[in-house]
């Protein structure tokens, strides 16, 4: 499901989810697959339906909702966007993110 | 926490949304890859390329499916509905099998479930609408010497009370019978006395009026104040709104109807729903032997005990023990050698119960056969249909499914068979529930009240045997498929001899246990038949024969002593003149009746009891002729006459046992005994008989005069050829001629008398052949499976017998002896266990030895006899093998 040039763990497709989501308002699959591709500059080659069970998982938390809309194509597309719960579990996860690359920078550093 | 919970109720919810989920899904996927190959186009590939990259950059679609699956909805329970369907379409495919499985569970789990509410209902919360039965214990009295329970007087029970400080209450409430007279009909009535704080303590609120207040069980005949039944008040007083305040004469005395007790509250009697309850003041109008209130040595009472929460009943015994010490030490002439002993309700000594517990444990233990043998029949027919669907099994195993995942399955269809025949034995019980108060012969207007109960603790204990039942099922055919193996998937050939093969011997070690369990019940049955009928026609020391029963209400017709001895010796006088009447005598109490005799202290010139012994004897109060009429010989002496009245020297009739125990071998006659205060001279020895219970060993007795110690109620007992109803018209005429008011109990036998006594054994032989009965006929219905189906097996077996020039009769033969065996061996192996299990049946049996010859011969004989049967018809299909057909196919 994930391609083994770059491993991504469970966690991280999902604080990348919800970043793309708070940052770009309401999307549908692909636009979010397109744009974390895109943001990654196409480090991060995930296999693109990998993305519909996280989503799945992080609507079970109640941290995203769904939508079903008409795309910029006039196709039919379901939407996804955060919620309220999904903007504080963002914001908790990426202050942990960033505690935890500064240590692990600093670990780096050191030795 | 929340979180997942979340998460769960959110799976939970897709389980039942799969279609529209599903669709979504499918939709979201397409738009997704349309929306890809629209920008792979645009980015200027082909048709073909585009729709390749886009499917490349997505990844397996329909992998992502089963991954988004897994996460949307619960795996598990999805194989288990998966497992539930197709369970449900296996059993509709063979409506036959699954009737039939169905059915014999029912009958099995059914059988076990109205057990189970008997015994809930019966033993363990015995009295609708009381509160908190667990906190309920009985309390009797203890004797030295004596091995069963004792009454409890009055003052005993009161500084019981004041002593025990670990108990909230005591309650006294002692069964009676009296009469309630409608129009020119006496019906017996049966009502408790009941200490005033009866209502209160069991938290039963009359919802008419009120119950008794604190004092009204105190002075003698203070308070005639009575709470009746609702039935009572629905049945006999058309549920009158304005009944507080009326008065019904009971005892004798008119008594104020004060409350109405709430519908379904029957008092606390197993087995006998109350009609009416009157304060302990007014104990005398009831009760034989006169104002026993304030008499420490008059033991009448029986009572329970509300332990407060929290203590034990070891506890809560050893105070009541300490007291009873202390009473043995301040009043050594009343109750030396006495002590207190808290029952169990359901170990009540001194209601039903004591007698329904020993029948209902032999029922579950007789059940638990009837499950056993079901189980094994469903068993084997499932044993047969997975042979039918090994096909199916090797392919399911072939094409990657886990033995596991198998056993899963055919879990879950015997899980649907258990549960199906549940849900049948809950209906079964439900509507057996009365179904014991049927066996119980039916008393005079009176009403028996034995209710089953079906509440949580009998609906889990019968999903308790529904579970294990599924794992006995589903054990049989998961053997079988353990023997799978891929290669012998097309082996399926009917190649064997009768009998042999793995199958054939896990079926047959099947019919081995149902024979043998079934041939344990027989035996049971027929001891039981045997004990019932040495019971009833064992002789009770009287003439069951000739003579009748009956008795006339002077007491709620307002008469005093003087005027009921007059018209009872009128009476008499005219019944005996009556044309078929050899004699007639009245007496106070009834033997084998529920009212008990009197009792008194004794004591005998001569006789130096033990120092911890204060002897205590019963006795009768009865009539002229008493002895003649009843059929009890006497020994040696006389029997009283008219001339025993109240101006003569007091005199009385020992029986044997108590001449032989007081008097050691000298002769009673002429010597004196003091009963209640009072010598009297012995003037007769009267054979032993039956007192209170058919079982009980001889015990002393005694007889006085009924007109040296009067009491108004009486049984008049007739000695005649002729039967009950024309019996009953002379009598209401002659009774109607002395007084047209008066009113006549029912007329019955003193046969009938000795059965109503004795139908716990009644219903125990009743119960014990209805299901050796349902028994056998599912062993014979395991027995022609196996041989049905062992014959089909052996087709070419037998047609090659056949071709080697046997003959019908050498192939019948091969298959009965084969039957044959089978119910040997199980006859062997029941024949075994019935000699260590008939044993159990102990206290029901009478004069039968557990190991009866006749019995186990009688057994045997049915279990050959249906045995044969049932092997009959699959042997006679083999005699009629067509040998070419056989071997072609």
């Amino acid at each position: 499901m994930i391609s083994s040039r770059s491993e991504v763990l469970q966690g991280t497709l999902d604080l990348l989810v919800l970043k793309t989501l708070d940052s770009m308002g309401p999307m549908h699959g692909f636009g979010i697959a397109l744009r974390i591709q895109q943001v990654s500059e196409d480090l991060l080659q995930l296999n693109q339906g990998t993305l519909y069970p996280a989503l799945l998982r992080l609507e079970q938390r109640h941290w995203i909702a769904s939508k079903w809309g008409i795309s910029e194509n006039n196709r039919k597309a379901k939407y996804y966007s955060l919620t309220r719960a999904g903007r504080k579990q963002l914001q908790e996860e990426a202050e942990s993110w960033e505690r935890m690359s500064a240590m692990i920078n600093r670990v780096l550093r050191t030795t | 926490m929340l979180e997942r919970c979340r998460v769960f109720i959110h799976r939970l919810a897709a389980l039942f949304r799969r279609r529209h989920l599903e669709e979504d899904l499918e939709a979201e996927l397409r738009s997704h890859l349309e929306m890809a190959v629209e920008l792979n186009l645009r980015r200027g590939m082909t048709g073909e390329e585009a729709r390749r990259e886009a499917v490349r950059n997505f990844g397996g679609v329909e992998q992502i499916k089963e991954i988004y699956r897994d996460q949307r909805g619960l795996p598990v329970i999805e194989t288990v509905l998966q497992d539930l369907r197709f369970g449900l379409r296996m059993l509709r495919r063979s409506p036959g099998f699954s009737s039939l499985a169905i059915l014999c569970l029912t009958l099995g789990i059914g059988a076990n479930a109205a057990v189970f509410s008997w015994i809930e209902g019966i033993l363990y919360r015995p009295y609708p609408a009381v509160v908190h039965q667990e906190q309920l214990l009985a309390v009797a009295g203890t004797a030295r010497g004596e091995s069963g329970p004792t009454e409890i007087s009055w003052p005993d029970l009161i500084d019981l009370e004041r002593g025990c400080t670990l108990c909230d209450a005591f309650i006294v409430s002692k069964i009676m019978g009296t009469t309630l007279s409608v129009g020119d009909r006496a019906e017996r009535a049966v009502g408790s006395i009941v200490s005033a704080n009866y209502f209160d303590s069991i938290g039963v609120h009359p919802i008419l009026g009120r119950g008794f207040e604190p004092g009204e069980d105190s002075g003698r005949n203070a308070h005639p104040v009575t709470v009746i039944s609702y039935q009572l008040w629905q049945g006999r007083f058309k549920g009158d709104p304005q009944i507080i305040g009326k008065t019904q004469r009971l005892g004798g005395l008119p008594h104020t109807i004060i409350g109405v007790a709430p519908e379904g509250f029957y008092g606390t009697f197993v087995g006998w729903a109350m009609q009416f309850w009157v304060p302990a003041s007014m104990e005398e109008l009831f009760e034989a032997g006169g104002y026993k209130l304030e008499d420490r040595g008059a033991r009448w009472i029986e009572a329970y005990v509300r332990l407060k929460p929290g203590v034990t009943r070891r506890q809560a015994q050893e105070q009541i023990s300490d007291v009873a010490k202390r009473l043995e030490a301040d009043y050594p002439a009343t109750n030396r050698g006495r002590g207190m002993k808290l029952w169990p309700l359901w170990q009540t000594p001194f209601n039903n119960a004591g007698t329904l517990l020993p029948t209902l444990e032999i029922m579950l233990a007789v059940v638990a056969f009837v499950l056993l043998i079901a189980c094994a029949n469903v068993g084997n027919l499932l044993l047969v249909r997975s042979f039918a669907r090994r096909r199916e099994m090797t392919v399911r195993i072939a094409i990657g499914g886990g033995r596991s995942r198998l056993l899963q399955q055919l879990l879950t269809e015997s899980l649907i068979l258990a549960t199906l025949g549940a849900a049948g034995g809950l209906l079964v019980a439900h509507w057996c529930r009365h179904a014991l108060m049927l066996l119980f012969p039916a008393r005079g207007g009176v009403a028996m009240h034995l209710p089953g109960e079906i509440d949580w603790r009998v609906l889990a204990l019968s999903a308790g045997v529904c579970l294990v039942t599924t794992l006995l099922l589903g054990l049989v055919p998961a053997i079988e498929t353990r023997k799978l193996d891929l290669a012998g998937a097309l082996k399926l050939d009917s190649v064997g001899v009768v009998g042999s093969g793995g199958t054939a011997r896990v079926s047959s070690g099947l019919v081995l246990v149902q024979v043998s369990l079934s041939f344990v019940l027989l035996v049971g049955a027929g001891l039981l038949l045997q004990s019932l009928q040495k019971i009833r026609t064992g002789s009770p020391g009287f003439s069951t024969h000739g003579v009748l029963f009956t008795a006339i209400d002077l007491a709620s017709a307002g008469y005093g002593t003087e005027r009921a001895r007059n018209f009872q010796d009128a009476l008499i006088d005219r019944v005996r003149a009556l044309p078929g009447v050899t004699s007639a005598a009245f007496a106070r109490s009834t033997p084998l009746g529920y009212g008990s005799f009197s009792s008194t202290p004794i004591a005998v010139d001569g006789y130096q009891p033990p120092p911890e012994e204060s002897p205590t004897v019963e006795y009768n109060e009865v009539g002229p002729d008493y002895f003649v009429t009843m059929g009890i010989p006497l020994v040696s002496g006389r029997e009283f006459t008219r001339a025993d009245d109240e101006k003569s020297a007091l005199v009385a009739v020992v029986n044997e046992t108590m001449a032989a125990r007081y008097w050691r071998g000298r002769n009673p006659i002429g010597q004196r005994v003091q009963v209640k205060g009072r010598w009297v001279q012995v003037v007769g020895v009267a054979k032993d008989s039956k007192y209170e219970s058919i079982r009980e060993a001889p015990k002393p007795f005694f007889y006085v005069p009924r007109r040296q110690n009067f009491s108004i109620g009486a049984g008049l007992y007739i000695r005649t050829p002729l039967g009950e109803e024309t019996m009953t018209s002379a009598l209401t005429r002659e009774v109607h001629a002395l007084d047209p008011d008066l009113a006549l109990y029912e007329v019955i036998t003193l046969q009938d008398q000795v059965d109503r006594s004795t139908s716990p054994q009644l219903v125990a032989v009743t119960l014990v052949g209805v299901l050796s009965g349902l028994a056998v006929l599912l062993a014979a219905i395991g027995l022609y499976g196996v041989m049905s189906y062992a014959v089909s097996q052996s087709r070419r077996e037998l047609g090659l017998r056949m071709a080697l020039g046997a003959c019908p009769c050498d192939l019948l033969r091969l298959v009965m002896r084969h039957g044959m065996t089978l119910m040997a061996g199980g006859v062997a192996l029941g024949a075994g266990a019935a000699l260590g299990l008939t044993r159990l049946l102990g206290y029901l049996l009478y004069h039968v030895s557990p190991r009866d010859p006749m019995a186990f011969g009688s057994a045997f004989v049915v279990m050959t006899l249906v045995s044969a049967t049932a092997s009959l018809l699959p042997a006679w299909r083999a005699s009629r093998t067509d040998p070419v057909g056989a071997l072609r196919g």
